[in-house]
């Protein structure tokens, strides 16, 4: 009884996915499912449609920006957070802010900080939003790996003469390495995916690949869409299964609170 | 301590005036066919209750609370699951299954439903594309990892042993769940309810696809005030409303966990 209600859910929750992979392969562009053969049409228009390589392009630059602030940042917070107990939760609770608050609040209040800088025709202001998106994931991450980390051990490598420079590089960095990697995960597909602010934030020289891909889906009907979704699919499920396999994903979902 | 945190204080200080920006426009007069503002009115706020948008807020209350019971229905048997398995390739699959759509983006989430419910797999009795109830199928869906995982968490806490001396005592299976699982769960249930229904009262990607235009929530009206009107003060207020009642509601739940959690 049990074991068939999990079964149907679970169904629920995947077979979407799953009519879209086979949709991907349609080969007319009226959609049809079952799919009447196979086509990777929709894959060759996914590269070419230039409106899409330049998203690729903008996604490409505005994650490997907020990643390239939001994980140095991240990571001095997660260990300032871990080193001071008292006071801490104070302070995580800023960090992890941003979460909370409503996509479009978060979307309308940019748009219009950015046109008073003037700043909404370049990316910064996409990239500044990233930033602060991506940090909560970046500083749980790594506190979850720092609070496990033993004090002790950088204080003897510094009592061995090590510099506190080197003490860090040789000791806590190979330490936290599983939180950095879990938070490098989190930023690269949070910021990829992100939607609704940047959706504000984005003129269509901007624009970053779920943006392109909502205003495709709003015009036009055919599969492309479908293949891109796949791609994306595949790319998550993938990151989120060496997750599972090299990080112990269930140690930070579901007994860490 | 100072210096490790002022990269990340900077970074939310940018996210702040971000916020205070929005504030500010939130309490401006809006003047139509400008990006220029009037003076300061609360005109805005008494238009969220005006006839014309009362109806949206309506509707995001009763698809948010239809969504959480749903939602909270559909998540308990696989949360239950996923706690309880022995066998941690069911464990470890149904963990990678709940957690992939949590990772994947709303677009690519919700296109899936616009293939499911637009009659192409298969062809619906009544019409489900572009209507609430196609809404909320979507919205359900979108809530079910996090629901899932916020329980599980809850149900894991707990010491099966409890449930064991129950059944030994002679209490049937059923009677165990209602007796000393669920009120034991009762933490879970509650947070992961407020969350979903916080997180509902501002959902957007769904509703703007899957009601394509003719079902409106609170994030559809602000994003239409503010990118097709021009009326960011007008959006502004919707935005400040929905982030008004979100953070309410998750203060709220913030203070229930931390009191369970102090009287266990």
């Amino acid at each position: 009884m049990l074991r068939l209600a999990v079964l149907l859910l679970v169904a629920f929750m995947t077979l979407p996915t799953l009519v879209v992979i086979a949709v991907s392969f349609n080969p007319t562009a009226i959609l049809s499912f079952p799919p009447s053969g196979l086509s990777w049409r929709w894959y060759v228009n996914v590269i070419t449609y230039p409106q899409f390589q330049r998203a690729m392009w903008n996604s490409l630059v505005v994650t490997l920006g907020a990643v390239a602030v939001a994980m140095p940042a991240g990571t001095a917070a997660a260990l300032a957070l871990a080193r001071a107990p008292r006071g801490a939760s104070l302070w995580a609770t800023l960090l992890l802010s941003p979460l909370v608050v409503p996509g479009v609040a978060a979307g309308l209040g940019f748009l219009i900080l950015g046109a008073a800088l003037g700043l909404l025709r370049s990316r910064a202001v996409l990239i500044a939003a990233h930033v602060a998106l991506v940090l909560p994931f970046v500083v749980r991450s790594v506190w979850v790996s720092a609070r496990n980390l033993d004090p002790t051990l950088e204080r003897a490598a510094a009592s061995l003469g090590a510099t506190p420079w080197r003490a860090f590089q040789r000791v806590t960095l190979p330490l936290l390495r599983p939180g950095l990697l879990a938070a490098l995960l989190f930023a690269v597909i949070v910021s990829l995916n992100e939607f609704v602010v940047s959706l504000f934030i984005s003129t269509r020289l901007t624009e970053i690949l779920p943006v392109a891909m909502f205003t495709y889906v709003v015009n036009y009907t055919d599969p492309t869409i479908a293949a891109l979704s796949t791609l994306f699919i595949v790319g998550t499920v993938v990151a989120v299964w060496l997750a599972d396999r090299f990080l112990d994903l269930g140690g930070v979902f579901l007994h860490h609170r | 301590m100072r210096l490790l945190l002022t990269p990340a204080l900077l970074v939310v200080a940018v996210f702040a005036a971000a916020l205070s920006a929005l504030l500010r426009y939130s309490v401006l007069e809006f003047v139509p066919g400008s990006l220029q503002t009037g003076g300061l009115s609360l005109g805005n706020f008494t238009g969220i209750m005006s006839r014309q948008y009362l109806g949206a807020v309506w509707d995001t209350v009763v698809l948010s609370a239809a969504t959480t019971g749903l939602t909270l229905v559909a998540s308990y048997p696989v949360a239950y699951v996923l706690a309880r398995t022995p066998s941690p390739r069911v464990r470890s699959t149904l963990l990678v299954l709940t957690l992939a759509p949590f990772f994947t983006g709303a677009i690519v989430r919700t296109y899936a439903w616009v293939l499911v419910l637009g009659n192409t797999v298969v062809t619906w009795p009544v019409p489900m594309l572009f209507t609430a109830r196609g809404v909320l199928v979507g919205l359900v869906h979108f809530s079910m990892p996090t629901m899932i995982l916020l329980l599980a968490a809850a149900i894991s806490h707990i010491d099966p042993v409890y449930e064991r001396a129950a059944a030994s005592l002679g209490a049937s299976p059923a009677r165990v769940f209602r007796r000393v699982t669920l009120p034991l769960s009762m933490p879970g249930v509650v947070s992961g309810s407020v969350i979903v229904f916080a997180w509902t009262l501002s959902a957007f990607a769904t509703p703007e696809l899957l009601g394509g235009g003719r079902v409106k929530m609170i994030a559809n009206v602000v994003r239409d005030l503010a990118l097709d009107s021009f009326n960011w003060p007008g959006g502004a207020a919707f935005a400040v409303f929905a982030l008004a009642v979100t953070l309410g509601l998750l203060a709220a739940v913030g203070r229930l966990t931390a009191g369970s959690e102090r009287s266990a």
